[in-house]
């Protein structure tokens, strides 16, 4: 058995524990400690992409108990794909908040890698109540980590942000009971092969189920009726902290691929139809709210936040489709979303210290420093998270447009996608034009933080690479979506016994 | 013992319900833990209701299923971690914002 598979949830966990026993140690070896451990999760990211890249599922037991009475890891390659996204992301947010954030309260750091470790946790387990568990983990260190910094605006957006999940989390419970009290098990592939089989009467009941877990995943993912908590909280929240927050709702999407790709998604009448039923129109109206939400915000953190959502309806538009182009298209969205959402959580932060009144606020018109460089920065940022050329926004709305033309109901996505790009474009460049075309040049500029601004740059670069190895991308992409919609495999995987005597019975 | 259960369930959860969507702090966290109650409870029962039946096979004729009770188990854990939480951030927010309600002020301070 390949231990490796359980380091990039025990590295940071250890690692976080760590850094609260050297608390009173130098705020240097707090940094250190979380830099090297978030490196070596970019390392593991790698090595995941490559390992599951062969289309092999990756499985760890733990304590050696086979699948489904012990605990297990699964890596597939949409793991891997997150995996590798998280520990990118994290490095960059670590990288940012090294600026000064860290320091504004205690522990970042600590919360920071627990963090790290829920995510990574709810991207590898393969068992439902194990997912609860990592999602407790994400949440908590979550929790503390929007708080980090304090202040009045945070603690309203806490309070909202942390009731409304702990009412998901008895959902969350809610459904386990139901399907284990149907079916006797929590493991994701045996629950696969029992679901398929239950007897008719049971459909509702497990229907039920399914649709609280789509609750549940929705106030993770920011469906419509679910979302009204994000705005406040990723505007509330410090700028790295809202930037790694942009992979908290795709770990809800992650859940909704894997539940009901995998769980509901056998037997003659399968029960994710149901609710791809419900995501798809809730989905074009997130995405659609997302456009208005863009357009009405008072500040860039508010806009981003609004960017988040529109993402969120992106990509459940797509992934409602359920064909392999649908869903490759939208992992690349997924991908190219989740990095420029990021970027432009750091650069509300980035601009609004340079201006002179109204940090990130709209409503402020003073004058901004070093305008030349900074509004080069904003458009070219601007350009990627609208979907322009030479992007990888644009290759992945490209493709999510060629996707859905061949469906009928795709015509609505064209639109409603369309629309509110063009809002985006809009918003972006008012906010533009207002910031760094109309002032005048600021008498006095703020000294320019070069480390935080080549990140940003970095993170944009990074996104224009995505665009220019599309090719590659989009091949290991169509492979996952591939295999996500055969989950035949991922079971075999996890259960060779109970799949082999099933092939043996059916001659 | 089933109809006994259920009834108790559906009160706790009805409890439980109508408090979380009260507007003050205090009330929200006390439906919250009478939700996650009722949740346990629930949780518990996934397992079938047996009685003087131990979770461990060959002490008894029947035995129950232990794997409900590990769930509960870990459920009041992190339900009791995440209470003991909400409650300090309540606390908190009803500190730096000088009033407990949960939007962070109260609507009809501008009308007393």
């Amino acid at each position: 058995m390949n231990h490796a598979l359980i380091l990039p949830i025990l590295l940071p966990l250890l690692t976080g524990a760590g850094q609260l026993l050297c608390y009173r140690a130098p705020f240097a070896v707090q940094r250190l400690l979380g830099f090297a451990s978030t490196g070596w999760l970019v390392l593991l990211g790698i090595w995941a992409l490559a390992t599951a890249g062969s289309g092999d599922y990756l499985l760890y037991q733990a304590g050696n108990w086979p699948a489904p009475f012990g605990i297990v890891l699964v890596l597939d390659r949409l793991a891997a794909i997150m995996l590798a996204l998280t520990a990118v992301l994290g490095l960059c947010c670590l990288v940012y908040a090294s600026g000064g954030t860290d320091q504004r309260g205690a522990h970042f750091h600590a919360l920071f890698q627990f963090q790290l470790a829920g995510l990574n946790g709810a991207f590898l387990t393969g068992d439902l109540f194990n997912l609860f568990v990592f999602f407790e983990i994400l949440l908590i260190a979550s929790y503390a980590l929007l708080l980090h910094g304090g202040g009045r605006a945070r603690s309203r957006a806490g309070l909202h942000y942390v009731i409304i999940n702990l009412a998901g989390s008895a959902l969350f419970l809610i459904a386990l009971g139901t399907l284990y009290g149907l079916t006797g098990t929590l493991n994701m592939a045996d629950l696969a092969l029992r679901v398929a089989e239950a007897p008719p009467e049971d459909a509702p009941l497990l229907a039920a189920a399914s649709l609280i877990l789509l609750v549940v995943f929705g106030i993770k993912a920011a469906i419509l009726p679910l979302l009204f908590w994000l705005p406040r909280a990723y505007s509330a929240a410090s700028a790295p902290v809202a930037a790694l927050f942009a992979i908290m709702t795709k770990v809800g999407i992650y859940a909704i691929l894997r539940v009901f790709l995998l769980v509901f998604a056998l037997g003659e009448e399968p029960i994710n139809a149901t609710a791809w039923a419900w995501l798809w129109p809730l989905a074009l109206l997130t995405l659609a709210l997302g456009g208005v939400g863009v357009l009405g915000s008072d500040s860039l953190r508010t806009l981003s936040a609004y960017l988040v959502i529109l993402s969120v309806g992106t990509l459940l538009a797509t992934i409602s489709l359920v064909t392999p182009a649908a869903l490759g298209a939208a992992l690349f969205y997924l991908i190219h979303s989740t990095g420029m959402a990021a970027v432009f959580f750091l650069l509300a932060d980035l601009l609004g210290q340079q201006r002179e009144e109204g940090y990130d606020r709209f409503s402020a018109t003073g004058p901004i420093g070093h305008r030349r460089v900074l509004g080069t920065l904003f458009f070219i940022a601007g350009i990627a998270m609208a979907g322009l050329p030479p992007f990888g926004g644009f290759v992945s709305k490209a493709w999510i447009l060629q996707a859905s033309a061949s469906e009928p109901r795709g015509l609505w996505l064209w639109g409603v996608l369309l629309a509110s790009a063009l809002l985006v474009i809009i918003a972006i460049s008012r906010t533009g034009s207002s910031w760094f075309w109309r002032p005048a040049e600021m008498a006095s500029p703020y000294p320019l933080r070069r480390g935080l601004l080549t990140l940003v740059c970095g993170m944009v670069g990074l996104n224009a690479l995505l665009a220019a190895f599309g090719n590659p991308v989009m091949g290991y992409l169509e492979l996952t979506a591939e295999q996500l919609l055969a989950p035949h495999g991922y079971i075999a995987a996890v259960l060779p016994d109970v799949l082999a005597s099933a092939t043996e019975i059916t001659p | 013992m089933e109809l006994l259960y259920a009834i108790t369930l559906g009160v706790l959860t009805t409890c439980g319900v109508y408090l979380l969507l009260r507007a003050r702090t205090f009330t929200v966290i006390l439906g919250l833990t009478l939700l996650s109650h009722a949740v346990n409870l629930y949780l518990f029962a996934s397992g079938r209701l047996v009685a003087g039946a131990p979770a461990i096979i060959g002490l008894a004729e029947r035995s129950a299923d232990p794997l409900p009770q590990a769930l509960v188990l870990t459920a009041i854990v992190i339900g009791f971690a995440m209470t003991a939480f909400v409650v300090v951030l309540a606390l908190k927010a009803a500190v730096e914002l000088r009033n407990d309600h949960v939007d962070g002020e109260n609507p009809d301070e501008d009308r007393a």
